[in-house]
């Protein structure tokens, strides 16, 4: 099963195997640095379920559960 | 450099703390403007260092230098084309892997680049060692260490800016080498597009970007054109030999698509990404103990909680408007005494005529109703530049994002839709914290739907006259629910057919909180102010004039006699035959002439709906306009019932029509401004006023058939 970044739950830690999605927004992600082999980790949930925090490289990012799926992940830590 | 006069250009990421950087440099003698035909804001400043006249500009942040957004397109356009003597690169030494990439897309430019690594202070807490030396040779520019907010490193920096020739000897080291398959590709189109170079092409028509890719560096054109680069292919693509050399750049791409099974441009980024990681092994250790939460994630934890992220945020937001309206109010009121007694001087110093009338009615008048906002914007703006340099704004978008986002909005939409329900003025100029111009400009478009304060005396005569006891505040409120009813709907409309187009991903930094400096603060609420004061202040005297224009004359009758009382007066200006002409469109709403001769006068402020139906239903009466209270406002309310024939659905029809139709012309002058142009200021006055036609028949025509409030 493939997961994506919108199904790790807060504290759970996986590996960028690849960003899909389009155009622009697929090239904002990979410019702010989440480029395939990084490390990412899910830090939260907004209050109202979306958008999301992760942390990466010792930098936070929000963005939304829509363009959290365009992130596929390999899990390090947590899950299930 | 043996110059006298530099040009800088400070470059770096958003909160790579670029301004403070900015504003240590250059102190208060800086210069806001706009960069032609976008929104994006051109800051520049002035230093003298030992005899040398620098000028600095401080460019957008920016994350890179692509060509989609268009604070990385101006960023771009001024290194190529204003070619600053030197670059200073401004890098959080916390981050300096991400920083790291508009580095590397920097050098593409082969531009002389100086580093300077900020907010220093906090990377050594949080136990990064940077090793300086490694990180200069590596990069291949000096690198000065540096903490903006406490003035280290200024010196240095300007140090090495007059020192800077060796910068420039090197300014083609240390760039990114890609993966083999694109140098590959790269140096095949080099040598084709080293000839095109040389033809001797002539500076062709429609090269927009003011100058051509003849200047421009081989390696960024390149990279540029493989990584499917709009504006750099447009630059090129306009010359007419450069026909078969673009259908070579075609084929490289579909051969590098095929090799890397993916879009080249991804390459380029991972590669760029691969390069900076490499730097930052080599330079940079990181403590291995890196599972202690940061004081940012500790406050963030509270400041994002499930539970408490909320109610946090409304607190915040509830101080906000109480710092901006409530603090403001008192110095709002003395300045408004201070323009009466302006204009009551000039009345008793002048001879009555046309001059006195125009100084007092119309420039003091006029003027005043600018001026008299200035402490609502300096509060907000102070309390906004807080919120900002802490960081916590990016928050505030993170917690309101999902509610904001089902409109067709942006989490940071909130906060200038908020301040939308104290006036309209601030609130655009608080739209400004929106980076996306999309976003910003809907923001705008649907502000003015939120009921501003200068509405409320229109309502609060017509609910005391017409809605009685209770049901006076339930009218109000359904009155304020519709105008955030309207405001969703519209922002939907406009989102989905009138700025169309993907949805603006929500790909956003939520930067380290730190404690802003005041010098920080304090130039960036005086520069807003100055350029509310500046340019609406100019627009505003010029519409102010008209309205009193319009309102003033004809003087005499045809006769050349003159007017029997100021009821005529107003009957007979033009302002009063203009209401009269439109009154037959206001018909069906139920307005007769005189509503329509006020609606005219409410153009230019909403409050002076009231005035002007007082002075033509003759029920004027100074004191109680100005008092509002008590007795006197009773008795206003009372003979507006009497005199005007209004039914309670016809008042209330008024009310959602002073809701919905044209916001003030204050409002139309600032946005001008801060859209460039009449476009959409004039699109915000057709839609409003088509809007408030439509849902006021809607709901007189409804009311008539329901047989409510007849």
């Amino acid at each position: 099963m493939t997961r994506t970044l919108k199904d790790l739950m807060p504290g759970d830690t996986g590996r960028i195997k690849a960003v899909t999605g389009h155009g622009s927004i697929r090239r904002r992600i990979v410019e702010m640095g989440l480029v395939p082999g990084v490390e990412i980790m899910m830090e939260r949930y907004a209050p109202l379920g979306d958008p999301v925090e992760v942390k990466s490289q010792g930098f936070h990012l929000s963005l939304r559960k829509e363009e959290a799926d365009t992130i596929v992940l390999e899990l390090i830590t947590g899950g299930e | 450099m043996n110059r006298k006069n530099i040009v800088i250009a400070l470059a770096g990421n958003p909160n790579s703390g670029k301004t403070t950087i900015f504003n240590a440099i250059t102190g208060a003698r800086q210069h806001v403007g706009n960069y032609p035909g976008v929104t994006v804001e051109r800051k520049e400043g002035r230093v003298k260092y030992k005899g040398h006249d620098i000028t600095v500009i401080d460019l957008p942040g920016t994350y890179g230098l692509s060509d989609y957004s268009p604070d990385e397109v101006v960023a771009r356009r001024v290194i190529i084309e204003e070619k600053p003597d030197i670059l200073v690169n401004v890098v959080d030494a916390s981050n300096l892997e991400r920083n790291l990439y508009l580095t590397m897309q920097i050098k593409e430019l082969e531009v002389p680049v100086i580093m300077v690594l900020n907010m220093a202070d906090v990377a050594e807490k949080n136990k990064v060692k940077i090793n300086y030396e490694m990180l200069s040779q590596l990069l291949g520019l000096p690198v000065i260490r540096a903490v903006g907010s406490k003035n280290e490193g200024i010196d240095e920096i300007l140090e090495a800016v007059i020192n800077c020739d060796s910068v420039r000897s090197s300014i083609r080291e240390r760039q990114v080498r890609y993966r083999p398959e694109i140098e590959k590709e790269m140096s095949r189109l080099e040598e084709q597009l080293q000839s095109l170079k040389h033809l001797g092409l002539e500076t062709a028509a429609g090269v927009d970007e003011g100058v051509s890719f003849l200047s421009t560096p081989s390696r960024w054109l390149l990279t540029g054109l493989l990584g499917n680069d709009k504006l750099v292919s447009k630059q090129i693509a306009v010359y007419k030999e450069s026909q078969s050399f673009m259908s070579e750049v075609e084929q490289s791409r579909m051969r590098l698509n095929n090799l890397l099974g993916d879009d080249p441009e991804m390459a380029l980024v991972e590669d760029r990404y691969a390069f900076t990681r490499g730097i930052c092994r080599e330079a940079c250790q990181r403590s291995t103990l890196d599972d202690k939460l940061t004081l940012t994630e500790k406050i963030d934890n509270v400041m994002l909680n499930r539970v408490l992220g909320i109610p946090i945020f409304l607190g915040l937001m509830w101080l906000l408007f109480q710092l901006t309206f409530t603090l403001g109010s008192p110095p709002m009121d003395w300045i408004d005494a201070g323009v009466s007694t302006l204009g009551d001087w000039l009345n008793a110093n002048m001879a009555d005529g046309m001059l006195r009338s125009l100084l007092v009615d119309g420039i003091v008048g006029g003027v005043g109703g600018i001026i008299v906002f200035l402490p609502n914007i300096l509060l907000l703006f102070l309390g906004i530049a807080f919120l900002e340099g802490t960081g916590y704004m990016a928050r505030a978008a993170f917690v309101m994002d999902q509610v904001m986002h089902k409109a067709g909005l942006h989490g940071k939409s909130f906060v200038p839709m908020l301040i939308g329900f104290g006036c309209g003025v601030p609130a655009l100029m608080a739209s400004r914290t929106l980076e996306n111009p999309r976003d910003r400009l809907v923001t705008m478009l649907v502000t003015p739907l939120m009921s501003c304060g200068a509405r409320l005396p229109v309502y609060s005569i017509l609910t005391a006259a017409f809605f009685p006891g209770q049901m006076g505040g339930n009218i109000l409120f359904s009155i304020y629910l519709l105008g955030i009813f309207m405001a969703i709907v519209m922002a939907r409309i406009f989102r989905t057919w009138v700025l169309p187009g993907d949805t603006e991903p929500f790909v956003m930094e939520l930067p380290t909180y730190q404690l802003p400096t005041i010098r920080n603060i304090l130039i960036h609420m005086w520069e807003r102010t100055w350029l509310y004061l500046k340019k609406a202040g100019t627009i505003l005297l010029a519409i102010s004039i008209l309205m009193w224009g319009l309102f003033t004359f004809p003087t005499a009758d045809s006769r050349g006699g003159k007017w029997e009382n100021s009821t005529v007066q107003l009957e007979n200006s033009y302002a009063g035959q203009l209401g009269r002409a439109i009154a037959p469109v206001f018909q069906p709403l139920g307005f007769d002439w005189k509503t329509s001769v006020a609606l005219v006068a409410g153009l230019g402020a909403k409050e002076v709906v009231v005035s002007t139906l007082g002075t033509l239903y003759s029920i004027e009466d100074e004191e109680a306009l100005a008092g509002e209270e008590g007795e006197s406002f009773g008795g206003f309310a009372e003979r507006a019932r009497e005199q005007s024939g209004y039914t309670p659905l016809v008042a209330y029809v008024l009310m959602i029509f002073t809701l919905l139709y044209v916001p003030c012309m204050a409002f139309i002058a600032v946005m001008k401004r801060e859209t460039n142009g009449w476009k959409w200021p004039l699109f915000t006055i057709a839609y409003t006023l088509i809007l408030a036609w439509v849902v006021s028949f809607l709901a007189y025509r409804g009311g008539l058939l329901l047989g409510i409030g007849i």
